[in-house]
């Protein structure tokens, strides 16, 4: 079938017209794309500069007098060479950074900074040192092995995080935050980037699939409700022990005292 | 109290005057017997209007019963359990539940309010009958009894009546030789001081069993590690698994403190300490990777990593035990040993 085809094509009369049409288009486009900037941040080494120059500017007025003028560090917060990419993009995405107020933990609160801002500070940051990027969009769609990642999610994350990740206390002030309704690639990010007193998951302890599994975990419990009904915040034996001895415990004595009360 | 009634016989204790022969003080202002209160009126009682409302409140009760009920039936087939749908389980449990609930509910909140605000309010006093019986019944208890002896010869016949008692003590002995046999068969401190870890065995990841190179463990990172071949146990794994089980972190070298016994147990900075709390035996992994602290979620006992797992808050009596590891020719880390100490909590046994 093809091979006629092209036979045809090669020979065709206005094949070298189209050709020069295709060359010309080509050389215009990549010169309106480099003048153009950052809008096709990726596609030129001229762009990915000004990126990484807009990032710098942003982290100098918002970040570096915790961090340092060239991201070293300082007493008050800590280096961000080779931290990569992928920290920045949690850190920032997530409202953690920067810190309204130093405290045993960076709490998320509203985003500060636009997804292209951030994309400039975690591009300047990525340019200090290597660290973790971005990862492939498959490995962070949420339609991986839910009970495979139920699985690791309960060996690796549900000590911390609570088996239906509604998140416990940890030392001194210091919590394993809730996991429910985040951004995958937020989810992706602290596995790899192991933020605060989070443990590294590198991917050879969890694979990206392994990852991706977990995230479809979190996932299948957002999109899916508690099939006991009223869950309590899932925070197990505190919540309904306290229920059941509050409120079931003291219904029972008022209907007792009920009861045995004289009818007016 | 200084005084009580001479006897708790209401009659006499309405006497005051008469004292009781023990008491040597003679006090007059004993208090009397005030005996039942005057009758308590109802509204229901006083006012026919409020007697029928109360007939009408009941019968709604009632209905809002006969209501639940239906409604239960109806969500039942309305909201129907669809398998693979958890919503639809919800959603059934839900109407369900509220339909008995009132259903239920409505009887029985109806049937009290019935008897509390209609039926008829007197108080009255229930005597107690007399415990004993009267002299026919006894005399009757006692011929039926001598009769039956002489019927079945049970005093007569001792050699039946012995070998019958006999029996009966005996019916029990199977079942102490039965019970005694449901106790461990060998000694359990022996198999409270060993774990599957040996020397050479590979660290391996909880749950896929795959060897961990020395290599993967990145500063920072805590794995969760089971011996390898927990995982093609056929018997016993999940008891292996309890006694087993490892947290492996990596801390950076200067950050660790090991004392010179030690400190050849670890590799690199990458550690391996029992998951098992010295305190009752809950795992132990909420694991911070900048403090080095390891925190019990039950008790909230806290062990430093960088300091040999010491405790430094909470019930646990003694650091977590450490696993010495090492690497094998391939990079492969491997246990150098078993644990030097038992892992868990203290029993009797234990020698430390």
């Amino acid at each position: 079938m093809s091979k006629p085809s092209r036979h045809t094509g090669r020979r065709h009369p206005l094949m070298g017209v189209l050709l020069l049409v295709v060359g010309l288009f080509a050389t215009g486009g990549a010169y309106a794309a480099t003048s153009a900037g950052i809008a096709h941040a990726e596609t030129t080494p001229l762009a990915a500069e000004a990126l990484v120059n807009e990032g710098e500017k942003l982290f100098m007025a918002n970040c570096a007098s915790c961090h340092g003028m060239s991201g070293e560090g300082s007493e008050a917060g800590p280096s961000v060479i080779g931290v990569g990419a992928l920290s920045v993009d949690f850190q920032v995405g997530t409202g953690r950074m920067p810190m309204a107020a130093s405290g045993p933990q960076a709490a998320v609160k509203p985003v500060q900074f636009t997804q292209p801002q951030t994309d400039a500070m975690a591009a300047w940051v990525a340019s200090l040192a290597p660290g973790p990027g971005l990862p492939d969009p498959q490995y962070y769609d949420a339609e991986g092995d839910v009970a495979n990642g139920a699985e690791l999610f309960r060996v690796n994350c549900a000590m911390c995080h609570n088996v239906a990740g509604a998140g416990g206390a940890l030392t001194e002030g210091k919590y394993a935050p809730h996991l429910r309704d985040l951004q995958p690639i937020h989810v992706y990010a602290a596995m790899v980037t192991g933020p605060q007193n989070m443990p590294v998951f590198n991917d050879m302890n969890l694979s990206p699939e392994e990852k991706n599994d977990v995230i479809s975990y979190l996932n299948y419990m957002d999109e899916n409700p508690s099939v006991g009904g009223f869950s309590l915040g899932s925070l197990g034996p505190v919540s309904e022990g306290l229920f059941i001895w509050l409120i079931g415990l003291g219904g029972l004595i008022a209907v007792a005292i009920w009861l045995t009360a004289r009818s007016n | 109290m200084a005084q009580r009634p001479p006897s708790s016989d209401l009659v006499t204790s309405e006497m005051p005057e008469e004292n009781d022969p023990g008491t040597a003080v003679v006090t007059s202002n004993s208090v009397s017997n005030p005996g039942l209160e005057p009758e308590h009126q109802r509204v229901t009682d006083l006012d026919p209007r409020e007697e029928k409302k109360a007939e009408r409140r009941i019968a709604l009760f009632f209905t809002l019963s006969i209501v639940g009920s239906l409604i239960a039936a109806v969500a039942y087939v309305v909201f129907p359990i669809i398998p693979g749908d958890m919503r639809s389980v919800r959603l059934n449990n839900m109407f369900v539940g509220l339909g008995l609930a009132v259903g239920l509910l409505g009887v029985g909140i109806g049937a009290v309010n019935w008897a509390k605000s209609l039926m008829h309010g007197h108080e009255l006093v229930e005597e107690r009958h007399p415990t004993r019986g009267d002299e026919e019944t006894r005399k009757t208890a006692v011929e039926m009894f001598s009769q039956a002896n002489k019927e079945s010869g049970f005093t007569r016949r001792s050699l039946v009546r012995n070998t019958l008692v006999g029996a009966l003590i005996a019916t029990p002995i199977p079942a102490v030789v039965l019970f005694r046999d449901l106790a461990p068969a060998k000694d359990p401190i022996a198999l409270m001081k060993q774990t599957m870890w040996a020397e050479g065995v590979r660290l391996a990841k909880d749950p896929s069993g795959v060897p961990i190179k020395a290599s993967e463990v990145t500063i920072g990172s805590a794995f969760h590690v089971v011996p390898e071949g927990l995982m093609e146990l056929e018997k016993h794994r999940l008891e292996e698994k309890a006694k087993a089980a490892v947290l492996l972190m990596r801390l950076p070298v200067d950050e660790l403190n090991e004392s010179a016994e030690r400190a050849s147990w670890s590799y690199q900075g990458i550690v391996a300490y029992s998951k098992i709390c010295t305190h009752v035996g809950c795992p132990v992994a909420l694991y911070e990777q900048q403090t080095h602290h390891l925190l019990c979620p039950c008790h909230q006992s806290e062990f430093d990593v960088a300091n040999e797992c010491e405790v430094i808050f909470g019930p646990a009596a003694r650091p977590l035990p450490q696993l010495p590891i090492t690497i094998d020719a391939e990079g492969y880390l491997v246990a150098q040993s078993d644990f030097t100490e038992p892992v868990g909590p203290s029993f009797w046994e234990r020698e430390l």
